[in-house]
């Protein structure tokens, strides 16, 4: 709750909303996926200038929803389930079958932890530079990992997905996250729903990266159909070459099946080096330690949030930090924290 | 032409799509700085204003970081391969 503010707020509805849902006990780490909480991002948002100088009007509020809160630690719980119990529904995965997917690190986590689960092995292949602490902890849910050629990215591991299929496939399951419909409908049936009822409708702007496409595609939907003014933005690196982990430049990548450009309203590129600034800010402002796509999610956030008097911004955070901690987002913040603290 | 330099899949509009190419230098930084020569436009992505190689952007040689090395003063020899990595993108 904000302390000393005047303005009609829907924090409280966000607050007993989770409350309501989440259940106090569970039956499995499955049926405590989703129905994530909606933080206000309030020092960092009062803070902010633009490069011109400009603060955002009080009049605007920009929540986070922390999809770090679901079991697997990412938004890529929800895709995840959702493809493996369509899988299970139509009888594309049965008993003696493998699960296999190319994935950056956060799908691969969730598939693992859901194989584990209901006990069915799963594969995965991963560039080789993914971070030591998702090795760890995809190995830690039993999975098997293949690793890819660093130098390929993400498109390498597709590819090579694509040839581990074809040599066996009566043996694997491969939910294809890229192309599948039920990774946007996780989104449209889950994350949407929890931001409408969060928000009370209030909602004028949904923000989220693009990975596969899967969360702004599935929200933005849903958004748009309770209100066709909302505004959906995706967030993008601004270049080919990035050091945002999870985030896909859409010019130079393999274009997902189930990502439709047209669809959004606005495409907002931000740089590394932005994002990374802003992870550091969101540790010592808020409280709030983020992997790079955070970053990269509020600085986008901010600077439509500077562009409007009245609204209510809702930005997705895909995962928290604590699985970057051995990458190069770190690397600066020495720096970053000396300037800070010359600047006081 | 005796070092090959692995090149990631973002930078290879620079190199006319070739993921490996041969170059000469005794460092690192000489051997960027060969490869902005052949392929202009290459060196602004891999260093910062101040001539630093980018936070996001690895260079290994020979398996071995250069930060753990010498960074752009590592020193580079006929036959070796040094690797441009960048992150991990979508999913």
């Amino acid at each position: 709750m904000r302390a000393g503010s005047g303005t009609a707020e829907p924090t409280a509805a966000a607050v007993s909303q989770r409350g309501d849902s989440r259940p106090g006990r569970a039956y499995s780490v499955l049926d405590l996926v989703g129905n994530t909480p909606l933080v206000e991002i309030s020092r960092a948002t009062r803070a902010f200038r633009t490069r011109q100088g400009h603060a955002i009007s009080p009049g605007v509020r920009v929540y986070a929803k922390l999809e770090g809160f679901n079991p697997g630690g990412s938004v890529k719980d929800r895709p995840a389930l959702w493809m493996v119990r369509e899988g299970l529904r139509s009888g594309k995965l049965v008993p003696g079958k493998v699960i296999l997917d190319s994935t950056s690190g956060n799908t691969g986590i969730a598939l693992a932890m859901i194989g584990a689960t209901l006990g069915y092995p799963v594969e995965l292949v991963m560039p080789a530079n993914v971070s030591r602490e998702r090795k760890r902890i995809i190995s830690a849910y039993g999975a098997r990992i293949r690793y890819s050629d660093p130098l390929e990215g993400s498109d390498g591991a597709i590819r090579m997905c694509r040839k581990v299929l074809a040599e066996a496939p009566e043996r694997y399951f491969k939910p294809d996250q890229y192309f599948n419909p039920q990774n946007p409908q996780a989104h449209y049936e889950s994350t949407g729903p929890e931001i409408w009822h969060a928000t009370a409708g209030t909602i004028t702007h949904f923000l989220a990266g693009i990975g596969t496409g899967g969360t702004i595609m599935g929200t933005g939907r849903y958004l748009k159909e309770c209100n066709p003014q909302v505004q959906v933005i995706a967030i993008e690196p601004d270049d080919a070459l990035h050091g945002l982990e999870g985030l896909k430049h859409m010019a130079t990548s393999i274009v997902p099946g189930i990502y439709h450009e047209e669809q959004l309203d606005r495409k907002i590129g931000v740089s590394t080096d932005d994002a990374y600034e802003t992870v550091y800010r969101l540790g010592a402002e808020e409280g709030l330690v983020v992997g790079q796509s955070s970053g990269a999610a509020l600085w986008a956030a901010l600077h439509v949030a500077a562009e409007i008097d009245q609204g209510v911004i809702v930005v997705i955070f895909p995962d928290f930090g604590d699985k970057y901690l051995s990458t190069n987002l770190w690397i600066g913040w020495q720096e970053w924290h000396q300037r800070s603290r010359r600047r006081a | 032409m005796s070092i090959l330099v692995r090149i990631p899949t973002p930078l290879r509009r620079f190199t006319n799509g070739s993921d490996e190419v041969g170059t000469d230098g005794a460092t690192i930084g000489a051997v960027v700085d060969s490869l902005e020569q052949n392929y202009p436009g290459i060196k602004e992505r891999l260093c910062d204003d101040e001539g630093r190689v980018r936070r996001f952007v690895n260079i290994y040689v020979n398996g071995d970081d250069i930060r753990f090395l010498s960074n752009l003063d590592t020193p580079v020899k006929d036959g070796d391969e040094v690797s441009i990595v960048p992150a991990i993108a979508g999913g």
